[in-house]
């Protein structure tokens, strides 16, 4: 595909392309997108190492049960696909502070990665409490004119544009 | 051909219109968060109103079903609001989390083990959560030609007409 090195490819295209590959995934197989259970599954597999017996018992764990499932897969494919896309068009790079950040708080790695492990627990508890995130969500949900989709999508924005405004708050 | 083979395909193709497009980037991201640069919203938003056509096609032809998840007050817009403070935060969602890594960000791969990390704490709350926020406000599966009465694809139509409004003003706004 001939997209410009900076630029990228066109967002409406690669998002109506994304919703073709949905629906044919839809009638292939019979599952919508989703992302953040896999996470729950994943945790899983890690605690059975240490304590077999505690995620046996964990109603959670068996409602989302640890194990490799469509998923997953599915998850796993995303990382290989950009990491396929990244390397063929020679822009993969091993790389910490994203240039928004490193403008607005300079080079220092730790905080970075601080931040952003933190953002993590909160975002997959968020997700889970709210049983999807913006794929399971925002994508599925709003193709399938579900309510929660709508709901789910703009309280996701409200929470992000107010943290985000607070981190970039004063310009930059 | 194996189900789990076929999520990992679709993976694949979905992993590389997210790196192509650049919505897995942490800029793009905040950008939208900041409403600066509408990339991921046209990226979803496109996603969406195609799947949306195809999703009820398939529906009424009996091809595929339907998989609403719960409205519940207490969850979603909990979760929700909890969710987007992380996104903030973090600047990838779930899967675009695995994107980034796929590029080498390495500060998404630090967001994937809180998010890990998370969950394991969050199976652990789990009863305590179900007992007390997934009891608040549940109006079970619901759609919006369920309580609206009218018929979907007057619904997708118009869902249709407005995000193109609605990308129309993007690209005048030049966001």
């Amino acid at each position: 595909m001939t997209v410009g090195e900076k630029k990228g490819m066109n967002p409406y295209l690669a998002g109506a392309l994304g919703g073709i590959l949905a629906v044919v995934s839809l009638w292939l197989t019979g599952k919508y997108f989703g992302a953040s259970t896999s996470f729950v599954r994943i945790a899983g597999m890690f605690e059975r190492i240490f304590a077999p017996e505690r995620v046996a018992k964990l109603e959670y764990f068996i409602k989302e049960a640890p194990k490799v499932e469509w998923q997953v897969m599915f998850i796993v494919g995303v990382l290989v696909g950009s990491l396929i896309a990244a390397i063929a068009a020679k822009e993969f790079c091993f790389k910490i502070l994203p240039d928004l950040w490193e403008k607005k708080f300079g080079k220092g790695n730790l905080k970075r990665l601080i931040v952003a492990f933190i953002g993590g627990i909160i975002a997959i508890w968020g997700a889970r409490l709210a049983d999807g995130c913006p794929s399971g969500h925002g994508l599925s949900g709003l193709m399938q004119l579900a309510v929660s989709g709508f709901v789910a999508l703009i309280c996701f924005f409200i929470g992000g544009i107010v943290v985000a405004r607070i981190i970039y708050k004063g310009g930059k | 051909m194996n189900i789990n083979l076929y999520g990992f395909i679709t993976g694949i193709v979905f992993g590389i219109l997210l790196q192509r497009s650049r919505v897995i980037r942490y800029d793009k991201q905040l950008g939208a968060l900041l409403l600066k640069d509408m990339t991921i919203v046209k990226f979803m938003l496109s996603m969406v109103l195609t799947g949306v056509i195809g999703v009820y096609l398939l529906n009424d032809l009996g091809i595929a079903k339907l998989s609403i998840k719960p409205m519940i007050i207490g969850a979603v817009v909990f979760g929700g609001l909890l969710f987007g403070i992380g996104w903030g935060l973090l600047g990838y969602c779930p899967a675009t989390s695995l994107g980034a890594l796929g590029e080498g960000r390495l500060d998404a791969l630090s967001g994937i083990l809180g998010m890990i990390l998370g969950a394991g704490i969050f199976a652990e709350a789990y009863p305590w959560v179900k007992k007390n926020l997934l009891t608040i406000g549940d109006y079970g599966k619901i759609t919006l030609p369920g309580i609206t009465g009218i018929n979907h694809w007057i619904i997708i139509i118009t869902f249709l007409v407005l995000g193109l409004l609605l990308f129309r003003w993007f690209e005048k706004k030049g966001l």
